[in-house]
């Protein structure tokens, strides 16, 4: 531990760094290399620092670590900061990611390159200001706040339907936000306090939760995206430039499962508790939903887009097995998901700037023509398929095994997502890798060049290091899931099918008890 | 000490405008050299003068002893309440003449008579927000009114103008018939035109029907004022016609002084009837932003626009009365403060811009592409649009919460509700000019044409409503706290 405000630092220094970019002097291509140079130096020390917090971080320590107050900010809020071990994993997600989206921009991006990378600077502000907020409304700042850099960055440097999409996407998660926002006013008058550690020790009244769940719901679930709110998503994922969809669906569509850790669940378990059915369902509809339309996409940042939320619905359904295998599982496909489909984006990204288009009928043969890029492209959609040594393998086991506890129905379910998931992801492989090439255009696409496969090579060793060891990221998070999950021993369960059985009516159950589970997780951790 | 001079003493601030603005006319009439350039000159010098009165009158507000002072047998009274919205309308209205002066003198009708005129109006809403009487209220009500009837007119020559005037005066004077009769109503069943005395009238739970219809009345009167839906009409035809700079001054301090005078005349003089009037304020808050973020997206013209989205405000912050507690009127005031600066930065900006001919800007599509030609004003621009879509972290975002916060607390969760997704709605055409700016092409080229005083100006309030302005919300709810305490009697 170190007196050093890390936490501050790593939120302050990108905004400075984005202000830097905006006032560099010089002509235009000259003031593009300059804040091209800042921006990945800025992110470099980001990465630096989110190490440093990793390094300095104590595993088992229970609470929040890192914690800083001032009282900035008036009477409404307070600059309160601090982390967990699921707090810690994002930051260091985000901070992993952002360097890779400054190079992935690199080349390809020629039009307000400043401006473009201040947006992402700021971006990653907000994300981590997000994770370590650790005051409710600070939370809302930074949470909302996102959302204007997303904006500008789609509507900006996007595609075609760049507009619609911006617009979608703004006013979708909007609309989702200020719902949970009368939420959050509702409990700090009834609390009276915005600090989330003491939001989360009060019981607030089980008809409360129950709205209050929901008001959190609308937001979460569209972030999330859950079906049926995901329709922003693909149209964001499309339109957006390759960095923006690897932030969108690296980091972005984490604060939705972020949400439901930090509060859904520790602050509603009684309603949490009673609306699984509710989450089931919806994952379920979404899981199999989602993997078929998949399967019939056209555009391949589309499909990548609905396999995200198809994963996604694994985070929801494990989240809400409520027990340690569940909500840990999720966080790992959390993890894992976001390094997957960034990398995955990335990838498109790489043939999209060779030949312009992201339509799978264009391409073909790429693994003659592009050995390298098929090789990485054949990895990463194992990845995502859940091979096992990959992260992949050990989100959706862990997922299932919570999920087998609390609802057999709806693991079968889930499980067959899984299948579909193999199916969409090696048709797509087969399309664009094997077969004869659409073209000569596409025959002529150079491989891989250095820079490129600088930006895929840390993820390839992400993901293997958390297929293989993924205790060095579990390790952090238990005692932060161990609280959680004290939260919910014990509350009522709502009925829902969990014998392979009909027949019998099943009678109310309880949360199993967080200590009797928890050996599986050793077992999974020997794996 | 004579009465009637302790009186003056405790009304210098109107005192100040009142004389000031009488030698600003005189100046003004008398001081004119030769023809055109000495207009021009004898303007300049009289808006000058203006500006120092304001500082005289903002410096007397501030001045004054702490407490509760009554002056003119009960007619007027100064207190935290009134000297906050005071600092506020004085404010608004000398940064309404400074920002004036390039646009008037591009449209080459830069005369004297504005700043006298505007001072006039600025005496009319000192005396608004300190009537402890209907009787004064009505005095300042007509003065601040009269003064921005022959504002609207301003370009007598435009038939635009004229007709915006003739609009505003018709309506205007209905709505104050209106008012009036409510006055006299109230003072036949009740007695008296004090609002301590009319109070007092309705606290022994005698409320007769006669009463309820002048609050009506009253309340009906005010809502055209702060033009508060269904009283509303008027705005964008009057905002579309008017000079812009007289549109600018229009959305901001006259809006603060009715707002002012309302929440004082509902909450003390009618305070034992808050279950009445609250479900009053409650419809015209929800109509108002409903409206307000509806209609506001078919509209192509960027003063129509403000016109609609100073609407919707209205709404917000009579969300924060609604609560009729002081919390709730400690978010209004805040509310008020906040949207004072939005509102007149995004008004700046649009005055800073002319087409390369030498247009003023006034469609939305003229925006286009601003982020390439006018980077600067154009993120001015953004983060105005981005605060009055009440998106955190911009500043704009703390006053809704506040309001909404004070309703949830007076339990009345399902107005928050329909505001927060109102607040969306609106989103959409606050989005739409940050669409236009920054997506678009260029097709235009604007050119950015103004005084360095107007591009302070811009800089300060965009500051303000940027994330830095958070750092001011200490103070802010300090002030505010201590005006609302005094209307409910807690200072």
């Amino acid at each position: 531990m170190t007196d050093m405000p890390i936490l501050s630092l790593m939120i302050v220094l990108p905004l400075l760094a984005a202000m830097l970019v905006l006032v560099l002097p010089g002509d235009e291509a000259g003031k593009a290399r300059a804040s091209r140079w800042t921006a990945l130096a800025t992110t470099l020390v980001l990465l630096g620092l989110g190490l440093t917090l990793w390094q300095g971080y104590v595993n088992d320590a229970p609470g929040f670590q890192f914690v800083e107050r001032a009282a900035l900010f008036g009477p409404w809020l307070e600059w309160h900061l601090g982390i967990d071990g699921i707090a810690l994993m994002l930051i260091l997600l985000s901070a992993f990611l952002m360097p890779l989206c400054v190079l992935a921009g690199w080349e390809s991006v020629t039009r307000r390159v400043p401006e473009y990378l201040a947006a992402f600077l700021v971006m990653e502000s907000l994300m981590i200001g997000t994770f370590a907020a650790r005051d409710m409304l600070l939370f809302y700042l930074f949470f909302e706040a996102g959302l204007i850099p997303m904006f500008l960055i789609i509507g900006i440097w996007g595609g075609a339907r760049r507009i619609y999409a911006s617009y979608k996407f703004f006013l979708y998660t909007l609309l989702g936000s200020v719902l949970m926002l009368v939420g959050m006013l509702w409990m700090v008058n009834e609390v009276g306090s915005t600090d989330i550690g003491v939001l989360t020790a009060y019981d607030f009244d089980p008809r409360a939760q129950f709205w209050l769940f929901l008001a959190f719901f609308a937001s979460f679930a569209v972030k999330m995206p859950m079906w049926p709110v995901h329709t922003w998503l693909p149209d964001a994922h499309v339109e957006a430039p390759t960095a923006g969809s690897v932030i969108l669906a690296g980091v972005l569509l984490k604060l939705g499962g972020y949400g439901f850790v930090r509060f859904s669940l520790p602050m509603f378990p009684d309603a949490s508790a009673q609306l699984i059915w509710l989450v089931f369902g919806l994952s379920m509809v979404a899981v199999v939903y989602a993997s078929l339309v998949a399967l019939v996409q056209a555009d391949m940042k589309k499909l990548i887009a609905y396999s995200s939320v198809a994963h996604m619905a694994f985070v929801t359904a494990g989240l809400f097995a409520l027990n340690e295998q569940g909500i840990e599982g999720s966080l790992v496909m959390m993890l894992s998901h976001g390094l997957v489909s960034g990398a995955l984006f990335l990838c498109v990204g790489v043939i999209y700037d060779r030949l312009h288009t992201r339509e799978i009928a264009r391409y073909g043969g790429l693994a003659d023509t592009m050995p390298r890029y098929a090789l990485l492209l054949l990895f990463f959609t194992m990845a995502s398929v859940g091979l096992p040594a990959t992260s992949g393998f050990v989100a959706e086991f862990l997922v299932l095994i919570g999920l087998y506890q609390t609802s057999t129905w709806a693991t079968f379910v889930m499980t067959t997502g899984i299948i579909l998931g193999a199916a969409y992801m090696l048709w797509l492989y087969r399309r664009v890798a094997f077969g004869a090439a659409a073209g000569d255009d596409t025959r002529a696409m150079p491989d891989l060049s250095l820079r490129e496969t600088v930006i895929l090579l840390p993820v390839v060793a992400a993901v293997l290091w958390m297929g293989i060891y993924p205790a060095s990221f579990q390790e952090p998070m238990k005692p932060a899931v161990a609280a959680i999950v004290e939260r919910l021993d014990g509350v009522a369960l709502a009925t829902v099918p969990t014998d392979m059985t009909i027949l019998q009516a099943a009678a109310p159950q309880t949360v199993p008890a967080g200590q009797a589970a928890r050996h599986l997780v050793n077992i999974e951790a020997a794996h | 000490m004579h009465p009637n001079l302790a009186s003056i003493v405790v009304a210098a601030p109107e005192l100040v405008l009142t004389v000031g603005s009488l030698l600003l006319l005189m100046l003004g009439t008398f001081g004119g050299g030769a023809k055109d350039f000495g207009d021009r000159l004898t303007a300049r010098g009289v808006t000058f003068a203006a500006v120092v009165i304001m500082g005289i009158a903002g410096w007397a507000v501030i001045d004054a002893p702490v407490g509760r002072a009554v002056a003119f047998n009960g007619l007027y009274v100064a207190d935290g309440f009134s000297a906050f919205l005071k600092v506020l309308i004085l404010g608004a209205a000398a940064a309404s003449m400074v920002l004036a002066l390039p646009w008037l003198e591009g449209a080459k009708t830069l005369r004297f008579e504005y700043p006298v005129l505007l001072t006039m109006a600025a005496l009319g809403m000192c005396m608004m927000v300190s009537a402890d009487d209907m009787l004064s209220l009505y005095i300042g009500l007509e003065l601040q009114s009269l003064a921005a009837y022959v504002l609207a007119a301003f370009h007598r020559g435009e038939g635009r103008s004229a007709e915006a005037g003739l609009k505003y005066f018709v309506l205007g004077a209905l709505a104050s018939g209106i008012l009036l009769y409510g006055v006299t109503l109230v003072y036949g069943f009740a007695g008296t035109t004090n609002f301590g005395g009319i109070a007092l009238a309705l606290s022994d739970g005698s409320k007769s029907l006669g009463l309820v219809f002048g609050l009506v009345f009253i309340v009906a009167g005010l809502a055209f004022k702060i033009s508060a839906v269904p009283f509303h009409m008027w705005t964008p035809d009057v905002y579309e016609g008017a000079p812009t700079p007289v549109a600018a001054f229009f959305s901001a301090a006259p809006k603060a002084a009715a707002l002012g005078l309302m929440v004082r005349v509902l909450v003390t003089a009618f305070a034992p009837a808050v279950f009445d009037w609250q479900q009053i304020v409650a419809f015209l808050s929800v109509a108002s932003m409903i409206l307000g973020a509806v209609a506001a997206i078919a509209q192509s013209n960027l003063k129509r626009l403000l016109a609609y989205s100073s609407i919707a405000n209205i709404g917000f912050a009579l969300v924060g009365l609604t609560a009729a507690t002081p919390v709730g009127i400690e978010a209004l005031l805040f509310y008020l403060a906040v949207y004072l600066a939005m509102t007149l930065g995004t008004f700046m900006v649009v005055m800073q811009l002319r087409t390369p001919d030498g247009r003023p800007v006034e469609a939305m599509a003229d925006l286009a592409g601003l982020s390439r030609s006018q980077p600067r004003l154009a993120l001015a621009m953004a983060i105005f649009m981005f605060s009055l879509a009440g998106i955190p972290p911009l500043l704009g975002f703390w006053p809704k919460l506040a309001v909404f916060q004070a309703v949830i607390a007076a339990g009345m969760v399902p107005l928050a509700l329909i505001g927060f997704v109102t607040s969306v709605v609106a989103a959409y055409y606050y989005l739409r000019l940050v669409k236009i700016m920054y997506f678009d092409e260029d097709k235009v080229g604007l050119v950015s044409e103004g005084s360095r005083a107007n591009g302070a100006m811009i800089l300060g309030a965009a500051l303000f409503c940027s994330p830095v302005g958070m750092l001011a919300m200490g103070p802010i709810a300090a002030a505010t706290a201590a005006a609302a305490g005094a209307l409910f009697g807690l200072g």
